[in-house]
């Protein structure tokens, strides 16, 4: 296979797209398959893995049709780079210790080229205190409104992430009454009010409760039937990631969204929630499953460190002993084989490089195939 | 919710959960709480109690119970038993009058509510015109009559409850026939007493409140006598040849009335007050028991010297010069005389006095010298001293079980040998499968062992800790010293006691380990006490020890009480359960919690500061562990702190109140006059009391830190052999859980048997968790490579339980209040969890691996988690996949004591208290399930074997021995004996004529 082969097939034939990589003063040339980029964390291992920097943090960029050098740090943004690139995406790689964050943006490419400029106003460069655009793990978790798509106006569904602050959650709820429109007419039924926030808490920081908002639903689970206590109780077990759906007491500031007709009555709203309660029951769930739970074990007096979940990939890096080894590489399957799947890539990339070490595991988790 | 509805599509597994659990009450245990009311009928040897919460309970032979409850709820006034039937009369205190019966069903008897009714008056007229006071079952069985507050005494047919308004007996009747010199209509107000003539059917005891007492004939519609007491009425009592009655009265006095055809307006024979000359109490109810060599039994109710012993409750017992006023630790609710119901026999001959006493009941033997009690074999009065903890263990070996028994029949010697007197009904339950022991700590610092196996929780053996300890109680301080010369006779009797005398004394946890004999217990002040059994009273030195937890914690200062102080030297002990250790903690606050390991000799227990681990062998103290968090203060100053900042904040608002309202009268007093200033006061003290009602209930919600209190407090404790450092060679360890979630994991070297007592025992950390979400850690299980929990120390040994699989990786399973999850070991990595609170906002309160069997095939059996959560639902969770089974709701939310005091069996059952003084029990089980199945058959209508002639209406209408307390013997059947030509019946004919005469 010569390369200029393998280009005109690539970008005609068989819908793949052509990658160059640079990463100092490095090229790299791969393919990807332009129907299926995969997720963002594979190609960021297959970007390591090309450049050889398997364990160097760094960050991606590419230049769009525009000319601007635009990161890449998320699965949105990764496929939006796959496919605007017309016909080869072009990646420019920085460590992230010495990255430069200022260039990227608009006009990025045409600015760099006037380095001279930059470098005769070097102030001008220095004024703007950047915003980092950092990786996906990165991220700080926030207080915010979701699911505003799926829930009925009157709704609001919070989500309070206690993580990574100091802010007491504070805020206090209280047994009170609402009224229902059921089908034999209105009815007064008991239900949970938020009576106090905590001046300088979490919920009152967010602005996103407010007291007298009628709690309805914790972490998915309606608390229509439960007793103060309990409700008190599932709040303070979801404490680290908690997500409470209230009916806000002022009503005007709902979003309003032209899909529905306007004037969603009590009715509608109390007959529309269940609906659509399971299906985002799952979605919570999950993400609930990633947030919490990082229990700390310190093993002999040693280091704090977080308990692993006992996945057979976790076990083999941790599991010293023989009998331990084998069991587990029963227990992996599936691992020689996308070994196999990589040293096949190995040979077809241009630049040479040598087998991936094993251990590697971003590569290894996903059927997603990744052809080059 | 999800996985709960995903698990349960196995349409096999939902079939194997139906016949493995299933769910019942099945018996409650122990002395109804608050009784009002005792019934009991000669006929059926069956005792009957009423409660205050409309509760009726019916006891037998050992075994033969039955419960049925008042759907009003009402308390139970009165319980009469239709002469010789299985039917009782309930009255209830809201004059309502319920009809029970025993119907056999299926195999047993049960206890059913027929009919019910309420007493109406003609329209207009004054609810106490119908308002019951006295209840007499008919002989006859079939009408009812009912004496009221207004002097009528209404008759209603039986079971029909229908009012026979042509008989009723009027006041204006009976004033008809009596002179009118010393009686008005006001004699005839409030019937106190309905008896019938225990020879004549026909003739009914009418007894006045004011006094006046008639003879009423029935058949003719008249009073053939009068008598006229000078005291207010309490009760009447006919003799048994029917020849005198008894009446007792309001001033202390009974008297004894001749019935005799000749003299229609007699006095009374004789007149006596028994406790006199000074002002007595009334005497409520009396016996009159005729014997053989003719002194009688008097014994009665009440009628103490009111100043001196006014607050006693007592029951007098006179027989000739003998005479003794059992003294009870409760009210008398009310008493009855077992005697002979043979209506043939010529005397009552009392064989036991039964009292029923708002907190416990006696029986006393009469026939045997001294009047010794009777050891109830049931109605055990749990709250003696006030349940602080208890602990079940299941299937006690027999040669443990014999032991203890022998131990407890030491202590049992002054009790009466004789029989359980109360013996109707037959139980058919099948023999319990295993010997159960439950043992429930006290207050004042006992521990007691229940027989647990059956219906009958029966009291075996009693231990306290007491005597290792100086404390101000003199135990030889009781009120049985009193000299011969004392009067009034007075004598304790019964056991109840909840008076402590130091409160630090309670028990709080209880270990026993069945196969060893080795028992630890713990208690509130920080002591704990390891023993062993031993068949022999010995004497000997308790090894003492101090633990102190707070190691190098400074700056700490325990505000809470002090450590108890040890006796010197060696202590005396009764056979039984004999302290070897005593270890105490420092600071002296309560164990909370305990574990024993008799295999390796090791005993561990922790208090909110920490906890320890001892050496019994060796008696060498192992480690100690300080698992306070720097900033919990409060856990630091001990309980009574807490108690002050409630009563300084408490005294605090009130201040605040009273200034403000002071303030207020100020302002608004300036310049308006006083009763404008009155009018204001009261607006304001009703806005106060509004605001005060309308402050809703508020719960902050905040998530946990490692700061909130009581973090360090240690609520499990648990020895385990697994692989705590590496996968090839397991070890012994230590767990322990606390209040912040942690989980501390201790590697121990215990030395092999042979150098047990050379080597020290070692102990090193190995891992720490923390739980992320901070909950209480309330059980911590090693699964072994089966995923069967790891058996019992010495299980094993004993060939009683498979040796645990070492082979396959140990699972360690936490259960936290929130959570339960299943970690990988040695290397800890969480594997699976099941999140409760997160859910379904209940916590774990009680938690216990069960065995449940299934009731189709003998061979299958699994192991599960019983939970009891602070909802009252008991869930089953299986093992090891932690997948809800099934979900019970068992006890009341806000019923937080029975909540605490749940205690599960080995093979799903449980106990809770459902009031201080009983245990309800239930089981989860289909296999396991121990519940009153008895039959209560009719006995033939007489014990004299004579025949019935069908065609006589004198016998269909007579032929019956008493009714409750009273029997009577009935001259149409006598007559019949009479043409049987029986030379004892002929006797028995002579003796009633001359007793008429």
């Amino acid at each position: 296979m010569n390369r200029a082969q393998r280009g005109a097939a690539g970008s005609r034939g068989l819908g793949t797209m052509e990658v160059k990589s640079k990463f100092g003063a490095e090229f790299r040339r791969f393919s990807l398959e332009r129907s299926k980029p995969g997720k963002f964390e594979e190609f960021y291992g297959l970007l390591q893995h090309v450049h050889k920097i398997p364990n160097v943090d760094v960050l991606v960029g590419y230049t769009d049709i525009h000319g601007d050098l635009l990161p890449i740090n998320n699965d949105d943004n990764y496929h939006k780079a796959v496919s605007t690139a017309n016909p080869l995406l072009r990646i420019f790689i920085q460590r992230k210790e010495d990255a430069d964050y200022s260039a990227f943006g608009t006009d990025t490419m045409t600015r760099k080229k006037n380095v001279l400029s930059n470098v005769l106003r070097p102030d001008n460069h220095k004024k703007k205190p950047h915003i980092v655009i950092s990786m996906p793990q990165d991220f700080r978790p926030v207080s915010s409104i979701i699911d505003v798509d799926i829930l009925p106006e009157t709704h609001r569904r919070v989500r309070l992430y206690k993580y990574g602050t100091d802010k007491p959650l504070g805020f206090y709820i209280r047994d009170g009454s609402s009224v229902r429109v059921t089908p034999h007419g209105l009815e007064k039924v008991p239900g949970i009010f938020i009576s106090r926030l905590v001046p300088g808490g979490l919920a009152q920081s967010t602005g996103l409760l407010a007291v007298n908002d009628e709690v309805l639903e914790v972490n998915g689970i309606e608390v229509s039937g439960k007793s103060l206590d309990q409700v008190t109780d599932m709040m303070i077990a979801n404490s680290r990631n908690l997500i409470i759906t209230v009916r806000p007491a002022n009503q005007r500031n709902n979003v309003v969204r032209n899909s529905r007709t306007s004037g969603s009555s009590g009715q509608s709203t109390e007959s529309s929630l269940p609906s659509s309660t399971p299906n985002i029951l799952g979605s919570l769930l999950q993400g609930e499953e990633e947030s919490d739970e990082e229990d700390i074990i310190i093993e002999d007096s040693g280091e704090p460190q977080q308990i692993p979940k006992a996945t057979p990939a976790s076990e083999s890096i941790e599991s010293l002993s023989q009998i331990e080894l084998l069991h587990e590489s029963t227990q992996n399957g599936f691992l020689p084989s996308s070994e196999m799947n990589l040293n096949h890539s190995t040979g077809s990339i241009s630049t040479e490089y040598e087998a991936p070490e094993p251990g590697r595991k971003s590569l290894e988790e996903d059927g997603t195939i990744i052809t080059l | 919710m999800r996985r709960f509805l995903r698990a349960g599509h196995d349409p096999v597994r939902e079939r194997l959960k139906r016949d493995l659990f299933q769910f019942n009450k099945t018996v409650e245990h122990g002395f109804p709480h608050q009784p009002s009311a005792l019934g009991y009928s000669p006929f059926l040897r069956l005792m009957a109690i009423g409660t205050r919460s409309g509760a009726i309970k019916l006891y037998g032979a050992p075994g033969v119970e039955f419960m049925g409850l008042h759907e009003e709820n009402n308390t139970v006034m009165q319980i009469h038993f239709i002469p010789d039937q299985c039917q009782l009369v309930t009255l209830l205190d809201d004059n309502s009058l319920h009809l029970w019966s025993l119907k056999q069903h299926g195999g047993t008897s049960e206890l059913r509510e027929e009919h019910r009714f309420t007493l109406k008056g003609p329209p207009g007229s004054p609810p106490s015109a119908t308002q019951v006071t006295a209840v007499l079952p008919h002989s006859s069985r079939e009408v009812l009559y009912l004496g009221t507050e207004s002097g009528n005494i209404f008759v209603v047919e039986l079971p029909s409850f229908r009012v026979l308004e042509d008989r009723t007996i009027t006041p204006e009747a009976v004033l008809q026939r009596i002179p009118e010199d010393n009686c008005n209509r006001r004699s005839c107000e409030l019937v106190e007493a309905l008896r019938e003539h225990p020879k004549n059917p026909d003739q009914i005891l009418i007894g006045y409140s004011r006094g006046l007492i008639v003879l009423w004939d029935l058949q003719n519609n008249k009073a053939t006598h009068h008598f006229l007491g000078s005291q207010q009425l309490e009760n009447l009592y006919w003799q048994r040849d029917g020849s005198k009655f008894v009446s007792c009265h309001y001033d202390g006095s009974y008297s004894q009335w001749p019935v005799s055809s000749d003299n229609r307006q007699s006095e009374p024979l004789e007149n006596t007050v028994p406790y006199g000359p000074f002002p007595c109490k009334a005497i409520s109810k009396i016996y009159w028991q005729t014997t053989k060599n003719g002194l009688p039994y008097i014994i009665f109710q009440g009628g103490m010297p009111r100043a001196s012993y006014g607050d006693r409750h007592s029951i007098s017992v006179i027989h000739g010069s003998q005479q003794t006023a059992f003294d009870f630790t409760s009210r008398v609710i009310d008493f009855f005389i077992i005697f002979s119901s043979d209506p043939a026999a010529e005397f009552d001959d009392p064989s036991a006095l039964v009292v029923l006493a708002e907190e416990e009941l006696v029986v006393i033997d009469l026939k045997s010298a001294g009047w010794p009690a009777v050891h109830p074999p049931y109605l055990a009065s749990l709250h003696c001293s006030a349940i602080t903890c208890s602990h079940h263990v299941s299937n006690i070996p027999l040669k443990l079980w014999e032991r203890i028994i022998s131990a407890g029949s030491k202590q049992n010697i002054h009790y009466s040998s004789m029989p359980w007197p109360i013996d109707g009904g037959t139980n058919i339950a099948p023999d319990p499968p295993q010997r159960d022991l439950l043992l429930t700590g006290h207050e004042d610092g006992t521990v007691r062992f229940w027989d647990a196996s059956g219906v009958c929780l029966h009291l075996l053996y009693k231990l306290s800790t007491v005597r290792v300890f100086l404390t101000d109680a003199d135990p030889n301080d009781n009120m049985n010293t009193l000299g011969d010369d004392e009067w009034p006779p007075l004598r304790k009797v019964g056991t109840f006691d909840p008076y402590s005398d130091d409160p630090r004394l309670g028990i709080q946890k209880i270990y026993l380990c069945k196969y060893s004999g080795y028992l630890a217990v713990a208690g509130t002040a920080g002591q704990v006490l390891v023993m062993e059994l031993n068949d022999e009273d010995a004497e000997h030195v308790v090894d003492h020890a101090e633990a102190d937890l707070l190691q190098d914690q400074e700056g700490y200062r325990w505000k809470g009480h002090e450590k108890l102080i040890t006796r010197d030297g060696p202590v005396r002990f009764e056979a039984g359960f004999q302290p070897f250790v005593l270890v105490q903690c420092q600071p002296p606050a309560v164990v909370t919690s305990l574990a024993l390991h008799s295999e390796w000799r090791l005993v561990a227990f922790g208090t909110s500061h920490g906890f320890g681990l001892f050496d019994h062998q060796q008696k060498r103290l192992v480690f100690v562990k300080c698992t306070l968090h720097p900033s919990d203060q409060l856990a630091l100053e001990g309980p009574l702190s807490r108690v002050k900042s409630l009563k300084k904040s408490l005294r605090q608002s009130f201040r605040r109140i009273r200034r403000s309202r002071v303030s207020s009268r100020k302002r608004r007093g300036g310049g308006g006059n006083a009763s404008e200033v009155q009018e204001a006061n009261a607006k304001f003290d009703q806005d106060v009391l509004q605001e005060m009602e309308l402050a809703p209930v508020q719960r902050k919600i905040e998530a946990r830190s490692a700061e909130d209190s009581f973090t360090g407090f240690v609520r499990t404790l648990y020895f385990a052999d697994t692989f705590l450092r590496d996968s090839s060679r397991h070890c012994p360890s230590l767990w322990a859980g606390t209040n912040g979630g942690t989980v501390y994991a201790f590697c121990l070297r215990v030395p092999p048997a042979e150098r047990r007592m050379d080597e020290p025992v070692r102990a090193e950390q190995a891992k720490e968790i923390q739980l992320m979400h901070r909950a209480p850690v309330v059980g911590i299980l090693v699964l072994d490579g089966r995923s069967t929990p790891l058996p019992e120390p010495l299980e094993v040994a004993h060939d009683l339980s498979k040796s645990p699989d070492m082979q396959g990786s140990h699972q360690l399973l936490v259960v936290s209040e929130e959570q339960f999850k299943v970690f990988t070991l040695p290397k800890v990595s969480s594997k699976l969890k099941l999140k409760l609170t997160a859910l379904e906002g209940c916590r774990v309160r009680k938690v216990t691996v069960a065995n449940f069997g299934s009731c189709k095939t003998d061979d299958y059996s699994e192991n599960d988690l019983a939970v009891l959560t602070n909802l009252g639902d008991i869930q089953i969770i299986s093992l090891p996949f932690l997948k809800l089974q099934i979900r019970y709701p068992c006890i009341r939310k806000e019923d937080v004591s029975g909540i605490a005091s749940c205690v599960f069996t080995k093979y799903g059952q449980g106990f809770y208290l459902i009031s201080p003084s009983e245990f309800e029990r239930f089981s989860l089980s289909t296999k396991w399930l121990v519940e009153p199945r008895c039959i209560v058959d009719m006995p033939e209508v007489t014990t004299n074997n004579h025949v019935h002639k069908p065609g006589s209406e004198n016998a269909a209408r007579k032929s019956s021995p008493g009714d409750c307390g009273e029997d009577e013997r009935k001259s149409g059947r006598l007559m019949e004996h009479a043409l049987l030509n029986d030379e004892k019946v002929l006797k028995e004919i002579q003796s009633t004529l001359e007793g008429g005469r």
